[in-house]
């Protein structure tokens, strides 16, 4: 102790303190900040065959080697969740140009997503594909899910998620098909114009709660059909359709006589 | 004679001599109603206000009008322990614990928006027949309140629940009310008791939605009710029917049975819906927070075209500020002054009809659309703004549904709002006017039959069959309206005539509604065209010369009146 007492005034102190003050904050950062960078269980031969696919397949736009292109986005460091929920819901790859990319019916199967989601994941840790115990809606708190829903999720995808409009032909998409796991790797990834929800953010324990509540939706309205889940304008649609077309179509057969 | 026969009978004389109700009785019984399919769009209306009345009954014993905060716990899994207010929590336990009451609720909201569709719906009927003109004037203001009164307790009932979708509204009305110049937010503490949303403003929206809007409509639907008796109901044109009399059904028994039977068919459409359709579904909004706002917040059907002038109005440039306050023209314009015009040229149409017209005259015969070509084309034009601002309104669910984006669709809506009643309104006024040229020509010249007849000289014609008297009545019965005639600016000693501004203003109104009109066809004009046309009538032996003469002798004289001779055809009760 009184060596570094007597040497507390060395021109060298401040330097080494800052060394160990930087030192100090990378070391916590590397401990406390939200790391998904998953426990990636997948051998070489997968990842061999994830890049086989991804030069034949999306190489085109991100680059041989996956970083990016004018408008197409780097992929180093985007994580297997990423790509799972891209590739897995026929976003990615892409078919047309347009104002955002649309979900369609999946080009690869579940091995092949696989495959070239532990590719891209070879290239740079990024947020893992959640286990089927983090996205278990049968463990999470759906009054919660709702709460948070509300706050950070209804503005774009509508109250109970029917999706909604965003600018230019934009949109938030409806969520009734979407899987517990692609909810889950849209909230940590935030593709498109979707704003990510990072661990920090809505925790994963939150993330299921949201879950939960939206599975709670696929029980169907307790009011009978629900219309779509779009709100007082289906409503307004179906009372002139079938209130007034039954009540119309009725009075001509009362009043049919001698008119 | 039974003894049902003699207690009835008993009964019915002890009611008599007590209050002399069998004159009443004798007298409505003997009510002739008209038939016509569109006659029964008011009928709607009132029995969808009955079924309010019986369901919202119903729901009162059940919710609790306060804002005072519990914690919910219940059967939904997604409100379970949520903080909410009384009232969002009662609607809840009304919705999921109550026996029948999601049931009864539905068929109130379902009954809700039926009662505004159905009175829009009949106000239309009224409008585009002219059914408003005199003696009906003050019953089109009477209905146009009780419209008026029925926006204001859709409101008032929509807000209730608490949730997170009607505050959305309260708050929109809250930044309207504080757009009104000067006194605005004055006005807005008033409503809300101090700050939005306060605690206040549930208790004093329930008294209002369960007392005082539903006794102000009960009144007015009797007032409205009374004056249809008075005046005795409109007919359309046809066979027999005049301006002195209304060829119909008695009230007892044919519509006793028709109209009777017509409640349980609005009773059984609005139960079907309640029951299969879900509608205001609450609990995927949650209680009430100021903060959030979903995708897809709009107001109900009647309320939409408010929500669409406000998403229409450009945000940037509109907000002045004047000695230091802000002019909200942005909300100001689209959700005060854009319904007050609209509110006020519907009150208001009748009477300005009338002063153009100059027409003092009683009616009580409506008018086919197509022979008011001005006021058809001019509801047209109010129905397509109205259209407008409804697409406006749903931008957003267009954007989705169709794959548009929603900027272009505002940008071209601006657009329309301004071009497409104009477009509109021509195109209907031409399409009047053509109808009426067809009408004409049929008079004049007969249904087409397809025979080809050829004559000894080769020339060739095709057969024309004379109209019946009946389908010929129904083209030329109309008296058409001229416009005024503007007297000169000075009499005939040269000195200035009073008012003469005033006039000549009329006058052009006047050029407006009836400048462009096509007259029916005249007697005089009928035989011309029949006599040069005689050939057709010479290979048309079977509609020959003698028809020719009694539907002449049934055309109306050429200044106006009752046809010469007199078609009399079912029940009828002379105007008195």
């Amino acid at each position: 102790m009184k060596a570094i007492a007597a040497r507390r005034h060395h021109r060298l102190a401040p330097l080494l303190l800052l060394a160990l003050a930087l030192a100090l904050t990378g070391a916590l950062y590397a401990v406390l900040a939200p790391s998904a960078s998953g426990t990636t269980t997948a051998s070489d031969e997968d990842v061999e065959a994830g890049k086989a696919l991804f030069q034949a397949n999306c190489a085109t736009c991100h680059g041989t080697d996956a970083e990016g292109r004018e408008g197409a986005p780097s992929l180093i460091g985007v994580g297997a969740a990423s790509v799972d929920f891209q590739v897995s819901t026929g976003r990615m790859p892409m078919q047309v140009n347009g104002p955002q990319a649309a979900a369609k019916p999946p080009q690869f199967d579940r091995e092949q997503t696989d495959q070239l989601a532990a590719y891209v994941a070879s290239l740079g840790s990024g947020p893992a594909i959640p286990t089927a115990d983090q996205v278990d809606p049968a463990q999470g708190d759906a009054a919660n899910g709702m709460a948070l829903f509300r706050t950070n999720c209804a503005m774009c995808h509508g109250a109970i998620g029917a999706g909604g409009a965003l600018s230019e032909g934009k949109y938030a998409p409806n969520l009734a098909d979407s899987t517990p796991t692609e909810i889950y790797e849209a909230m940590l990834t935030g593709p498109q114009s979707m704003p990510v929800f990072n661990d920090a953010n809505i925790s994963p324990e939150e993330k299921r709660d949201i879950i939960a509540f939206l599975d709670e939706q696929r029980a169907g309205s307790p009011g009978g059909t629900s219309l779509g889940s779009i709100g007082p304008v289906g409503e307004a649609v179906w009372v002139w359709v079938v209130g007034m077309g039954l009540l119309i179509a009725s009075a001509v057969w009362i009043g049919a006589k001698s008119s | 004679m039974s003894t049902v026969n003699r207690a009835a009978g008993g009964t019915a004389d002890y009611l008599d001599q007590r209050t002399g109700i069998g004159l009443a009785v004798k007298n409505f019984a003997r009510k002739i109603f008209p038939d016509h399919w569109s006659f029964l769009l008011g009928e709607i209306a009132l029995y969808s206000f009955v079924i309010l009345i019986i369901t919202g009954f119903f729901l009162t014993m059940f919710f609790v009008p306060s804002m005072g905060l519990i914690t919910y716990e219940g059967p939904l899994a997604s409100m379970d322990g949520v903080e909410m207010s009384e009232a969002f929590a009662s609607t809840l336990v009304l919705s999921f614990e109550v026996t029948g009451g999601l049931l009864m609720r539905q068929i109130h909201h379902w009954a809700a928006l039926l009662f505004m569709a159905s009175i829009v719906t009949h106000m239309m009927r009224v409008f585009f027949t002219g059914a408003f003109r005199k003696p009906r004037e003050i019953n089109w203001l009477v209905g146009f309140v009780l419209m008026i009164l029925g926006l204001a307790a859709g409101f008032t009932g929509y807000s209730l629940p608490d949730d997170v979708l009607s505050g959305n509204g309260l708050r929109i009305t809250d930044g309207v009310v504080k757009s009104i110049p000067v006194v605005g937010s004055y006005m807005s503490y008033f409503v809300f008791g101090g700050e939005f949303p306060g605690e206040h403003i549930i208790p004093r929206l329930f008294t209002l939605h369960i007392l005082v809007i539903p006794g102000l409509i009960l009144a007015l639907v009797g007032l409205h009710l009374f004056l249809v008796v008075l005046h005795k109901h409109t007919h359309f044109p046809g066979p027999g029917r005049t301006e002195r009399n209304v060829v119909g059904f008695p009230l007892f028994p044919v519509y006793v049975a028709k109209a009777g039977g017509f409640f349980f068919v609005v009773f059984s459409v609005l139960a079907l819906m309640g029951g299969t359709m879900t509608i205001n579904p609450v609990w995927n909004y949650g209680p009430y927070d100021p903060s959030p706002v979903s995708a897809g917040a709009q107001p109900d059907w009647y309320m939409l075209f408010l929500e669409g002038a406000l998403r229409l109005m450009p945000g940037a440039g509109t907000e002045w500020v004047v000695a230091g306050y802000t002019l909200s023209l942005n909300v100001l314009v689209p959700a005060v002054i854009v319904p007050g015009l609209l509110f006020t040229v519907l009150a208001l149409y009748p009477f300005v009809e009338a002063w153009a017209s100059g027409d003092k005259r009683e009616h009580h015969v409506l008018d086919r659309p197509r022979n008011a070509p001005t006021r058809t084309a001019s509801g047209v034009a109010i129905l397509t703004a109205f259209g407008v601002l409804l697409a406006a309104g749903t931008n957003d669910l267009i954007a989705t549904h169709f794959g548009v984006s929603i900027n272009d669709i505002t940008r071209v809506l601006r657009v329309l709002l301004f071009v497409a009643p104009v477009v509109a309104f021509i195109t209907t006024k031409r399409l009047c006017l053509g109808l009426q040229r067809k009408d004409r020509e049929l008079v004049l010249h007969g249904h087409e039959t397809g025979r080809i007849v050829r004559f000894a000289d080769g020339e060739y014609i095709e057969v024309h069959r004379p109209l019946d008297e009946y389908e010929r009545w129904l083209r030329v019965h109309h008296q058409p309206v001229r416009p005024l005639e503007l007297l000169p600016a000075e009499d005939e000693r040269g000195v200035r005539r009073k008012g003469y501004r005033r006039d000549a203003f009329r006058a052009r109104v006047s050029r407006f509604f009836f400048e462009d009109r096509v007259e029916p066809v005249t007697p005089t004009e009928l035989a011309a065209a029949q006599s040069h046309g005689a050939h057709d009538a010479l290979s048309a032996p079977e509609h020959g010369d003698s028809t020719l003469v009694e539907a002449v002798a049934n055309i109306k004289p050429e200044h106006g009146g009752m046809p010469t001779g007199e078609v009399t055809r079912g029940p009828a009760t002379p105007r008195h």
